[in-house]
């Protein structure tokens, strides 16, 4: 869907991005992520050409950014940013219709468009469809960014750090959002962050950067498994590794089929890391684990998550 | 402040400065005819010719000195409505003085109708008390902008009632509003003529200097520096600087000279009001531009607008508030400086200032005054409107609404 080949920019001196190779296949969810200044920002506004490369090429569908019109080559995508930058003079319908608009839909088709994504977004369009933006709250404001960038069904969807000033709790729950319109609609995202807790838990592959260089390029599971070096080491966080690990597998899949123990029960959706806290809290050294529909599916052992499987005792 | 009501001081010594105003300088002077300066009448001498109106003018007087000491809003508003009463008033009182001293004149053969009456110090001063009490009123009500503006409609409709009423026709200064209406018609529609035009022109060479200003970092500071020194030059030190080259001009491009460009008249006014309404318009639609949200900007970049939907979409609309104030203290501005360009033969109500100013006659001078002040104040006031209008538009919660 997207290849870079050999891309570099600077600024005056400074190198900026440092000769990237990078393919992003159809359907992925590719974080960039890495410290400030490494270049990741810079990486993403190249899709769309906010920012210019000096040398190599950026192709979207086999295409050569440079070769088309800029404002098409926008359209074709969606943009959501930190800022969010909604318009403070339009309604948030108006907002979400800016895109289709621009490509000059009819009006019906806009409209219920709209109200298709508020819908999605849990905004009720006969509340929200009339509202400014100071009206609603940051995570409401992020979600109508959001959905302005899907507004025209783009393929590709790019967000700079989207839930960046967004508090923990409401961070967590637009994350799910986008992972669940990434799985229900197989759009390509990529997507820039610097919070590593989100990477691990969005992407489908993690591209690390440091000073306009890929330090590493990997799903979740392999940067965490086998960190290509030492910088690597130190970006993931060496001394919580283990516990990252644990954030990327659910209980479930580590679940013994065995009749309930009683007692606490945790959901098979829940990670590993949760089931941990859950253990360590209760002085546990196994619990229950349902699925998704709250029925008994297995127990989770604690020896399980801390030793490779084979020699298993099975008491609760 | 409203949770803690307090005698507002401004009204009350407002009041008190009135009553003494009126009570204390000659309302109106008269005499015998134009030529010789005239005699000042006070209130009690206005007393013994009127009688009763003058009583029921000073009762009103004392109940709104009352009411400008008490606390309570409705005491505000009373006396704010009584203010705005009163004003009107005064002109009738006056009106009704001049008309009996004509009408005592009649009799008398030599007097008839060369004996004048015209509007003295007591008149204006305490005219001028009574419309600050108003506003300080509005201001204490926190009146909205609909209030202020029935407020002055409500002043227009009773100052043009009393004026088409014909009380006043016998006031000096409404004789020579008489004598010359042709001509002080004449003088507003020159003078609107002026304004308009350098208006016009600032407008269309501002904006897009104030959007290039904001776009490119170099002309603004190439810009703003070279305005700055404009505004610094004296008026008539820049209509004098402008008449040699227009009048070169003229005689080297015959086809401008017919077209009406000379180093006199409207041509050098014109550009000169343009040259100074130019820093306000480009300073403010450079900081209007400058103030948007950097995500607002860069979102509509993202999204895919282009230059001229950006600029109409989303920049203009914004910074609109911001910028119609600085087109409001150029419109302001010019109204006052088309004033001097009579000097320079381009007419208008600085004629009319000017001739009285040379033939010493105060009235004349205030036939040209008054719509220059009525003027300046209807510009200012319409564009206040918008900007009001426009930053409701806005939806900013951080705009303030004045």
């Amino acid at each position: 869907m997207i290849e870079f080949k050999g891309v570099r920019k600077s600024y005056g001196d400074t190198l900026a991005i440092d000769t990237i190779n990078l393919t992003v296949a159809r359907g992925e969810l590719l974080v960039l992520i890495g410290a400030s200044g490494s270049g990741k920002s810079t990486l993403l506004k190249m899709i769309n050409r906010l920012e210019t490369h000096d040398a190599g090429q950026i192709l979207v569908d086999g295409q050569d950014i440079t070769s088309v019109n800029v404002q098409a080559l926008r359209l074709r995508m969606g943009y959501a940013i930190q800022s969010v930058g909604l318009f403070p003079h339009w309604t948030v319908a108006r907002n979400i219709a800016a895109v289709p608009q621009l490509l000059g839909w009819p009006a019906a088709r806009v409209a219920a468009r709209v109200d298709t994504l508020l819908t999605l977004f849990d905004l009720p369009p006969a509340l929200y469809r009339g509202r400014y933006p100071h009206e609603l709250s940051g995570g409401q404001q992020q979600r109508v960014g959001v959905a302005r960038a899907l507004a025209a069904d783009p393929d590709l969807l790019l967000m700079d750090e989207p839930f960046g000033a967004l508090d923990p709790v409401i961070r967590s729950a637009l994350q799910g959002e986008v992972q669940r319109i990434h799985r229900a609609t197989g759009k390509t995202i990529v997507m820039v962050t610097h919070d590593l807790d989100e990477a691990l838990r969005l992407a489908t592959r993690i591209v690390l950067l440091d000073r306009g260089r890929v330090l590493q390029m990997a799903t979740p599971m392999e940067l965490l498994a086998h960190p290509a070096n030492a910088q690597v080491l130190d970006f993931l966080g060496r001394s919580d590794l283990g516990i990252k690990r644990l954030s990327l597998q659910t209980a479930l899949s580590l679940a013994r089929v065995q009749s309930p123990c009683g007692g606490l029960s945790l959901p098979g959706s829940a990670t590993l890391r949760e089931a941990v806290s859950l253990l360590a809290q209760h002085g546990l050294v196994a619990v229950d684990v349902t699925d998704a529909s709250g029925v008994h599916a297995g127990v989770l052992h604690a020896a399980d998550i801390f030793q490779p499987p084979g020699d298993r005792g099975t008491t609760c | 402040m409203p949770a803690n009501p307090r005698v507002n001081p401004v009204l009350g010594a407002l009041a008190v400065l009135a009553m003494a105003a009126l009570c204390g300088l000659p309302f109106v002077s008269s005499a015998p005819n134009r030529l010789v300066s005239g005699e000042g009448l006070y209130m009690v001498a206005l007393w013994r010719t009127l009688g009763w109106p003058v009583a029921l003018l000073l009762v009103g007087l004392v109940s709104m000195l009352v009411c400008a000491w008490l606390t309570p809003r409705s005491a505000v508003l009373a006396c704010g409505g009584m203010a705005l009463v009163l004003m009107p008033a005064l002109l009738w009182l006056a009106g009704a003085q001049a008309v009996s001293v004509a009408g005592r004149g009649a009799s008398d053969l030599m007097a008839t109708s060369l004996a004048t009456t015209s509007l003295a110090s007591g008149f204006w001063l305490t005219t001028l008390l009574l419309g600050l009490m108003v506003a300080e009123s509005l201001q204490r009500w926190q009146a909205g902008m609909a209030l202020r503006v029935a407020v002055g409609l409500l002043g227009l409709a009773l100052f043009g009632g009393l004026l088409a009423s014909g009380v006043c026709e016998a006031l000096s200064i409404f004789k020579e509003a008489a004598n010359r209406s042709d001509g002080l018609a004449g003088a507003v529609v020159q003078h609107l003529h002026i304004v308009v035009l350098a208006l016009g022109c600032t407008l269309c060479l501002g904006l897009p200097l104030g959007w290039l200003a904001a776009h490119r970092p170099g002309v603004g500071r190439a810009v703003l520096p070279v305005l700055n020194v404009l505004q610094t030059i004296p008026s008539i030190a820049l209509f004098g600087l402008l008449m040699a080259p227009l009048a070169w001009l003229a005689s080297t491009v015959p086809a401008l000279g017919r077209a009406g460009i000379s180093g006199v008249g409207m041509a050098p006014a014109v550009l000169a009001l343009t040259l100074y309404g130019l820093l306000p318009v480009v300073r403010s639609t450079w900081a209007g531009l400058a103030q948007l949200p950097l995500g607002v900007l860069q979102a509509a970049h993202g999204l895919g607008m282009t230059a001229w939907q950006r600029l109409l979409r989303v920049e203009l609309p914004l910074a609109l508030p911001v910028v119609l104030g600085g087109v409001r203290t150029a419109a302001v501005q010019a109204v006052g400086l088309a004033a001097v360009t009579a000097l320079i033969g381009a007419g208008g109500l600085g004629a009319v200032i000017f001739e009285g100013l040379f033939s010493a006659a105060q009235d004349v001078v205030l036939l040209g005054v008054l719509p220059l002040v009525a003027l300046g104040a209807i510009a200012g006031s319409a564009l206040q409107i918008l900007i009001g209008w426009a930053q409701r538009a806005t939806h900013n919660p951080g705009a303030v609404h004045d």
